[in-house]
């Protein structure tokens, strides 16, 4: 199969336009000993049918998460996604288009950008968003080099109580510009302990991350971290949770100056953890040392509504060495999947997608708490996902997968301190009240095999 | 005029999308919860799709037409790999499952790997950076680790004047300095001023091939010689890389550290403006500091190791952007090696074919064949006042997308222009026409192509006015105006 639709005579007409001979004689710059001695092989062409099967086989050779009982989080989740998402998505007025340099056929983009930058700066009660960055780690990263020149200060203090993903991808950032990371413990509550804080904070700092809730799911004192982050002179970048955000006090009232997240739980497919969704918001004061696109509402020539990228000389192709980020193609489909899904879902359901995980988390967390074996090393102040403990979580997990449930993540040899049977428990408002009695009496020992 | 979402909804209109709570709702102990609305639409179903469908009216996408943009390879997106990506074995995947159930997956990834290992000639591959700069980004932290650990304190990096600003924007990131050199009158880097600019700093020379111009860089060989000889590590920028498929083996002439985009080169699309893919391969001496994890193979199964002491980390939150990476691999599968081949004869065919039709009118900046594009100059229309963007937004009211414009920065009122292999030589005769007509536009009547955009949505808008003071958020109520 081939997508080229020139013929052999077409080809012939053409290369006699240009005056070649041959496509020989257009690779005249190509140096004879520079070219590929032989061949690529990589297999013959395949019809569309042919490589549809070997893709489907690939397929059937896994076990999704999206069709079993899952409790597995960590920064995804398996969410409710509306067919207006998939529909709008499948437009391929929106997937096949280029970034809208060329503003005037490029409206429909640089609007649906421009409703998720006020989307996302109503979640968290920022004044602006940027129109999306690779992930809520790049996300991460990208507000810590932001902070860091801000403040011209190379130190961040995080919380032990991170994704240890988010965690990696920090340090590999941090390096290029010797930045410092470290690392406040948690307490007994498994929250930010704020005696640790404090020392942290005797030094000289950029910033502060809070995590909220953070990666044990526990709700942090957001307001207590903020004023001791202020109180030392520096910056509060808080890493949201978005879904959280309906229910929780957004950043932007406790004075947060840079909020990122990580966008998936808005909509956007599991799909083995990628594309993602990083979101950012700031304030006005801070706007321009903000990385990637932004989208302004303008007029055009007969003075109507219109949507253009704006401040551009932050950014690379004009800035080059100097820009704020080095970001230019950034998550723009997913921001869309993201803006539809909240508009379909609205005030209310939007809400309701975060009480029904909260409470559902919390029934769970309930008949845990009285199963034999299952420890809760932390209370009930989290929001949708918290830290259990089981004797032994492989054997746990595997017993579970008989069943049809996916129990969660075993967390234990990334927080050696929780011990080695801790697991992260998610609860999205896709799971049942049988869902739940299900996994209770997997971890009680009780049923049979599925 | 498009209201926003916003202005389009009314209290009671929202669907009601979840089914009935079967927990109890008790007080959920939240000490400091949200006082009061988000700010979100309430809207029926059916003004929601009118509305984004009324946006996606407004959009110029490939499926609609040409889209001639230099560097950026906007090729047909087959329809196929969409409905692939889509299927819930790959996007129901979640990352932190148990690798016995996602072993397809990891297969994928690996076949993918090895593919783009033949295809380029480098030795490994990680496919975990998202985007092209990701890609840079990731290969500089690759090139800055493995100095240091040889011992060095080599800081700059050499980049050619005609470079995405991605690249030393990427350099910048890693703590390293980017140096521009310039290219010579061939628009190519000169082999004896690289020579003479490389020293016991150079840690890195960072070029595009062929280059942003459109040219091969004839003296490759010499150049990474000298580098490598200097002792320092060449990264190939492989944006370009649709006209080397089959022709050259970026690592099989020394190239260290490249990147792929499957955004561009193997037909997964743009998405107006991500997600892209920018996976990185390295030659073996470079294989042990890709990131973590990766997918490894032993007898029939596959699984993802942190094993890799000297790894750089992580760049990703998971392992890239899994969902782009199943539709490249369906491309790749789909035309085989010689298929490959045959995207890069005919892109570059086109592209010359089409320099052929546009230079009648339009001055070429560097004559001679070129690879897969290449860049026009509108500085003979400065003497009707006219300038390259007004012939760009003039191409709009054809119906069709602009070239890249003024850019590479090195030619004056510069129109890259780049037709990619899918386009047929009909479309090509139509595009290079409508340039034409659009030159003698501007000696007939300049005004008209000042005043162009006039067919499109909206008409050319007031940047100065959002820089000065930008409109970021709409801050109305969510009600009907």
């Amino acid at each position: 199969m081939s997508y080229i639709q020139n013929t052999d005579a077409d080809r012939l007409e053409m290369l006699a336009r240009i005056g070649a001979a041959s496509f020989e004689d257009l690779l005249e710059p190509v140096p004879p000993g520079v070219r590929a001695g032989a061949p690529l092989e990589i297999g013959d062409p395949m019809s569309e049918s042919e490589t549809a099967a070997h893709l489907r086989a690939l397929a059937d050779r896994n076990d999704p998460a999206g069709e079993t009982v899952s409790f597995l989080g960590g920064g995804i989740y398996d969410r409710f996604m509306p067919a207006t998402v998939r529909y709008v998505l499948s437009r391929s007025e929106f997937y096949t288009s280029y970034t809208p340099y060329q503003a005037e056929v490029s409206q429909g983009t640089l609007q649906a950008i421009y409703e998720y930058q006020t989307m996302i700066a109503r979640l968290t009660a920022m004044d602006a968003a940027n129109a999306s960055m690779y992930d809520g780690a790049t996300a991460l990263a990208e507000a810590m080099l932001m902070a860091c020149q801000i403040k011209r200060t190379p130190r961040i203090v995080v919380p032990a109580a991170l994704s240890p993903r988010v965690r990696a991808v920090l340090r590999s950032y941090a390096v290029g510009k010797g930045i410092a990371i470290d690392e406040i413990p948690w307490g007994a509550g498994g929250t930010i302990d704020p005696g640790a804080l404090a020392a942290a904070l005797k030094e000289k700092a950029a910033a502060v991350v809070l995590a909220q809730p953070n990666f044990f799911g526990m709700i942090e004192d957001a307001r207590a971290v903020s004023e001791s982050a202020h109180a030392a002179g520096a910056l509060l970048v808080v890493l949201a949770d978005p879904v959280s955000l309906a229910l929780l006090e957004p950043p932007g009232e406790y004075e947060a100056d840079i909020v990122v997240g990580e966008g998936q739980s808005l909509g956007l497919p599991q799909s083995f953890g990628g594309p993602l969704l990083g979101f950012m918001a700031t304030r006005t004061e801070h706007i321009r040392k903000c990385p990637g696109r932004l989208i302004s509402a303008t007029v055009d020539l007969d003075g109507k509504r219109g949507y253009t990228m704006t401040l551009q000389t932050r950014e690379q192709h004009i800035r080059r060495e100097k820009a704020t980020s080095n970001i230019c193609t950034n998550e723009g489909l997913m921001a869309l999947a993201a803006t539809v899904w909240l508009a379909t879902l609205g005030e209310e359901g939007f809400r309701e997608v975060a009480v029904q995980s909260a409470s559902k988390a919390r029934t769970l967390y309930r008949m845990l708490a009285g199963e034999g074996s299952v420890t809760l090393p932390f209370g009930k102040g989290f929001f949708q996902e918290f830290v259990m403990s089981v004797p032994d979580p492989a054997e746990f997990v595997s017993r579970a997968r008989r069943r049809g449930v996916l129990p969660g993540i075993p967390i234990g040899a990334d927080f050696p301190a929780l011990g080695e049977g801790a697991m992260l428990v998610a609860v999205t408002e896709k799971r049942t009240r049988a869902d739940l009695e299900l996994l209770r009496d997997i971890a009680a020992g009780k049923g049979g095999g599925r | 005029m498009s209201a926003t979402i916003f202005e389009k909804g009314t209290a009671g209109r929202s669907g009601r999308y979840l089914p009935p709570n079967d927990c109890p709702v008790e007080d959920l102990g939240i000490a400091a919860p949200r006082r009061g609305e988000v700010g979100l639409p309430r809207i029926g179903e059916q003004d929601l799709i009118r509305h984004y469908i009324e946006l996606a009216g407004k959009n110029y996408h490939i499926d609609k037409g040409m889209y001639p943009l230099g560097s950026c390879t906007m090729k047909y997106n087959p329809v196929i790999n969409e409905e692939l990506a889509r299927l819930p074995g790959f996007a129901g995947l979640h990352p932190a499952q148990d690798e016995a159930d996602v072993q397809g997956a990891l297969e994928l990834m690996h076949r993918l790997e090895r593919d783009l290992c033949e295809i380029t000639g480098m030795s490994a591959f990680s496919l975990q950076p998202v985007a092209g700069a990701h890609g840079e980004l990731t290969g500089m932290m690759i090139a800055r680790d493995y100095l240091r650990r040889r011992g060095g304190t080599r800081t700059t990096v050499l980049v050619p004047d005609s470079a995405h600003g991605t690249n030393p924007a990427s350099v910048a990131i890693c703590g390293f300095t980017p140096r521009t050199i310039p290219s010579n009158e061939l628009g190519l880097i000169d082999p004896d001023a690289l020579a003479a600019a490389c020293g016991d700093d150079t840690a890195v020379l960072m070029l595009t091939l062929p280059n942003t111009l459109g040219l091969f860089e004839r003296d490759i060989a010499r150049i990474v010689e000298i580098v490598h000889e200097a002792g320092g590590l060449v990264y190939m920028d492989g944006a370009n890389m649709n006209a080397l498929l089959g022709i050259v083996r970026p690592g099989a002439i020394g190239i260290d550290i490249m990147h792929v985009n499957l955004h561009k080169t193997f037909s997964t699309p743009h998405g107006g403006g991500g997600p892209g893919s920018g996976p990185v391969g390295v030659a073996a001496h470079l294989a042990g500091l890709l990131p973590v994890p990766r997918v490894v193979e032993t007898g029939g199964r596959y699984s993802l190791s942190e094993d890799l002491p000297e790894t750089i980390g992580r760049v990703h939150s998971w392992y890239g952007n899994f969902n782009v990476l199943v539709k490249a691999y369906a491309y790749i599968r789909t035309l085989g090696g010689r298929g490959l081949r045959e995207v890069a004869e005919n892109a570059i065919i086109n592209a010359n074919y089409l320099m052929a039709l546009v230079g009648e009118r339009y001055e070429i900046a560097y004559p001679g064949p070129c690879m897969h594009e290449f860049v026009a100059s509108g500085k003979g229309l400065k003497k009707y006042g006219v300038r390259t963007t007004d012939v760009a937004k003039r191409l709009l009211d054809y119906g069709l997308h602009a070239p890249t414009v003024y850019f590479p920065l090195i030619v004056e009122e510069a129109l890259m222009i780049e037709p990619v292999e899918t386009e047929k030589k009909e479309t090509l005769d139509h595009f290079a026409e409508a340039l034409a007509s659009i030159a003698r536009e501007a000696e007939e009547d300049p005004d008209l192509l000042h005043r162009a955009p006039i067919t499109t949505p909206v008409r050319r808008l007031d940047e100065a006015t959002a820089a000065r003071d930008p409109q970021l958020c709409w801050r109305g109520e969510c009600v009907e105006p």
